[in-house]
């Protein structure tokens, strides 16, 4: 962060801004992961046994000292679970299987390589925790062959100093490893702003690029500064860069949310969160949020090769429900096929699978497990105090709402409901909420399907942004259709449960459109409340008509932001 | 050969935190110490200061293991050891 900051070679990267904030810092890369060694590759160079087992034993003392060091540093349980992988990687019975197969001719690499393969396989046997340590028994080879073959360990790199981390994409495990306090910021040259770097860039509030394709130039120790709120990465920044970070880091602290979202005139915003389990119910609840906006069953389903039984999922959507007693609970039936393949019910064979039989219509290719999950929440929801609503997700036909609701209605659900994702249910939105209680946009699908680009592809982040003009048309389209549909009686409520709900400056132009409530991660709660605070129905309306008017993604954010003064003042 | 017969008192049986404490431990004694589940054979025994040893035993709270040692010493470290395994070191 001191270092002497050079005004000769500074280079602006463009990505996309996924998590706002703006840091300067020095770059650590993300080394590449350890590839295998050979099968029974032999001793290289001419070394001779005793030379290979003593550079074997060098390596794993090595690496022992480093995490002891590490382990030395930390507290609590991260204290511990260094110091057993320490005393892993210095394990005698280890080195002596290792180097067993060094005598026999094999390299230093394969050796350990071979001998730790199979204490993990003898821990994975045992299963539960045990099997959670095999993990780190890999994790322990894979830093023993780094040092070998002198490369740098793999995984999130260590440092004394808070360091702007740049790698290709973040996997979820890399993720979970994740230090906030050694991070200042994220940037990679893949992924886009739905990939897993967005998603912890977001719940960790760290300011985040994603597909900046050229930062594949960045170095070990180059100077950046980041800036997660227009998405570009700056390599030696100057004074004007220098005077930004200064702003962001003396930024006013975001109030808590209260747990009743509102605008200033006081028209109310209900602000609920996405939940994907009993215990993230209970920490939304926690955190203020006014319901469950999205409750993605999922959880149940996923890994497992036969459908969960009718008690097991009873039990598991009751846990949520249980922690919203009193609040509104929408409950998404499963959400199966395209990126969440199970083989019970979808078909991997697919060339297309997100144009293919996912979601709502999986009910048509393998009937029965939408009707027994209903069956499951109604039994749930019958022994609960929460108000539970039921949506079904890939809707793209009034007929499709209209057998829904029909399904809700055989298993006694009072709230019928329809995600609307695909570019059609948006167009006939009237007709559609005709036939059901109400609808939550799925803003992720929506933008994918409506700008025909692939959520997963970095090179199509540009394209993949909610801040496009056409989604923001069909979510209006959406709105106004919930509000026809209602004929003289009440409008047909229409939420957003996507992460354009978590932007602040896009909430209130979700509002202005016509949204009647916003669900996000929970984390976003308090920016997005503070935000929507700052303006009236009548001034929402109007900066959504900027968004509207503007001819590209961009253009629209610029002219929205600069409605919103607030967004600086809280760092957004 | 001492021998000494321990009950695993570790809530959580043999697991990451238990196994290291009573591996440093192992590894500082001066004699070589050997760990089994009560009732294998000696020669199935394993080195009681490789931690990875250790929790391929599998023992759970209430588990009973078998330590081993030979030579000078071997009485006194044995003792030492059956005490770190019979102290609950999840409850302090």
């Amino acid at each position: 962060m001191s270092e002497p900051i050079q005004h000769d070679d500074a280079r602006t990267f463009a990505g996309v801004g996924v998590s706002a904030g703006r840091v300067i810092g020095s770059v650590k890369r993300m080394p590449d992961p350890v590839a295998p060694p050979a099968d029974g590759d032999p001793i290289a160079g001419g070394a001779t046994v005793e030379e290979e087992s003593e550079r074997l034993k060098q390596a794993t003392q090595a690496v022992a000292a480093t995490l002891k060091e590490r382990a030395s540093k930390a507290t609590g349980d991260a204290a511990d679970v260094l110091k057993a992988t320490a005393l892993m990687a210095s394990d005698r019975t280890l080195l002596k299987s290792a180097t067993k197969l060094v005598a026999s001719g094999t390299s230093a690499e394969s050796a350990i390589w071979e001998a730790a393969d199979a204490v993990a396989t003898q821990l994975a046997a045992l299963g539960g925790y045990m099997a959670e340590r095999a993990t780190d028994v890999l994790d322990v080879r894979s830093r023993i062959v780094a040092e070998l073959r002198g490369v740098p360990a793999p995984g999130i790199p260590d440092a004394d100093e808070p360091f702007v981390l740049w790698a290709v994409d973040l996997a979820p495990a890399d993720t979970a490893t994740l230090d906030p306090a050694k991070v200042l910021a994220l940037v990679t040259s893949d992924g886009g702003p739905q990939s897993h770097t967005a998603i912890i860039a977001r719940s960790l509030g760290l300011p985040a690029i994603v597909a900046a394709t050229e930062t594949t130039a960045l170095a070990d120790g180059d100077v950046v500064f980041v800036d997660g709120i227009n998405g570009t990465v700056t390599r030696n920044p100057g004074d004007a860069e220098a005077r930004l970070a200064e702003a962001y880091a003396s930024r006013t602290e975001l109030p808590a949310f209260d747990g009743s979202g509102s605008l200033a005139d006081g028209h109310p915003v209900p602000l609920l969160s996405n939940v994907g389990s009993g215990e993230d119910a209970a920490a939304a609840a926690a955190a203020g949020a006014e319901g469950v906006g999205l409750l993605r069953t999922e959880f149940c389903f996923l890994g497992r090769d036969q459908e969960p039984g009718h008690e097991e999922q009873v039990a598991a959507y009751r846990a949520v429900f249980d922690a919203f007693g009193g609040r509104k609970v929408v409950v998404r039936t499963l959400d199966a096929g395209a990126d969440k393949p199970l083989p019970f019910l979808t078909d991997d064979s697919e060339p297309n699978p997100a144009l293919g039989v996912r979601g709502y219509r999986t009910d048509t290719a393998t009937p029965g497990v939408l009707a027994r999950q209903l069956a499951a929440i109604a039994e749930a929801a019958d022994g609960s105090e929460a108000d539970v609503w039921t949506m079904a997700p890939m809707i793209s036909t009034p007929a499709e709402a209209a057998r829904f609701a029909a399904l809700c209605a055989e298993a006694g659900l009072k709230t019928p409901g329809v995600m609307v994702e695909v570019p059609s249910a948006a167009v006939l939105a009237r007709q559609l909420t005709a036939e059901v209680d109400f609808a939550s946009i799925g803003t992720n699908d929506l933008t994918q399907y409506t700008m025909a680009a692939d959520r997963q592809l970095g090179a199509l982040a540009e394209l993949n942004d909610p801040w496009q003009p056409a989604v923001l048309h069909l979510i209006k389209a959406t709105a106004d259709g919930g509000a026809a549909a209602g004929g003289d009686g009440s409008p047909k409520p229409v939420g957003v449960c996507g992460e354009a709900a978590a932007d602040p400056a896009l909430a209130v132009v979700l509002v202005g459109l016509g949204v009647a409530t916003l669900s996000m991660n929970r984390r976003a709660l308090p920016a997005v409340a503070a935000i929507l605070k700052t303006v009236t129905l009548d001034d929402a309306r109007r900066i959504a008509s900027l968004a509207l008017a503007a001819g590209s993604a961009g253009q629209a954010k610029e002219s929205v932001r600069a409605q919103l003064p607030d967004l600086e003042t809280f760092g957004l | 050969m001492a021998e000494r017969i321990a009950t695993i008192a570790s809530r959580v049986g043999l697991h990451a935190r238990p196994a290291s404490i009573f591996a440093e431990a192992a590894a500082e004694q001066p004699v070589e110490v050997t760990i089994a589940l009560e009732g294998e054979a000696p020669e199935e025994a394993l080195d009681a200061s490789s931690i990875l040893s250790l929790m391929g035993l599998g023992a759970e709270h209430g588990t009973k293991v078998v330590l081993r040692a030979e030579g000078d010493g071997a009485d006194a470290a044995l003792d030492a050891l059956v005490a770190i395994l019979e102290t609950d070191h999840d409850a302090e």
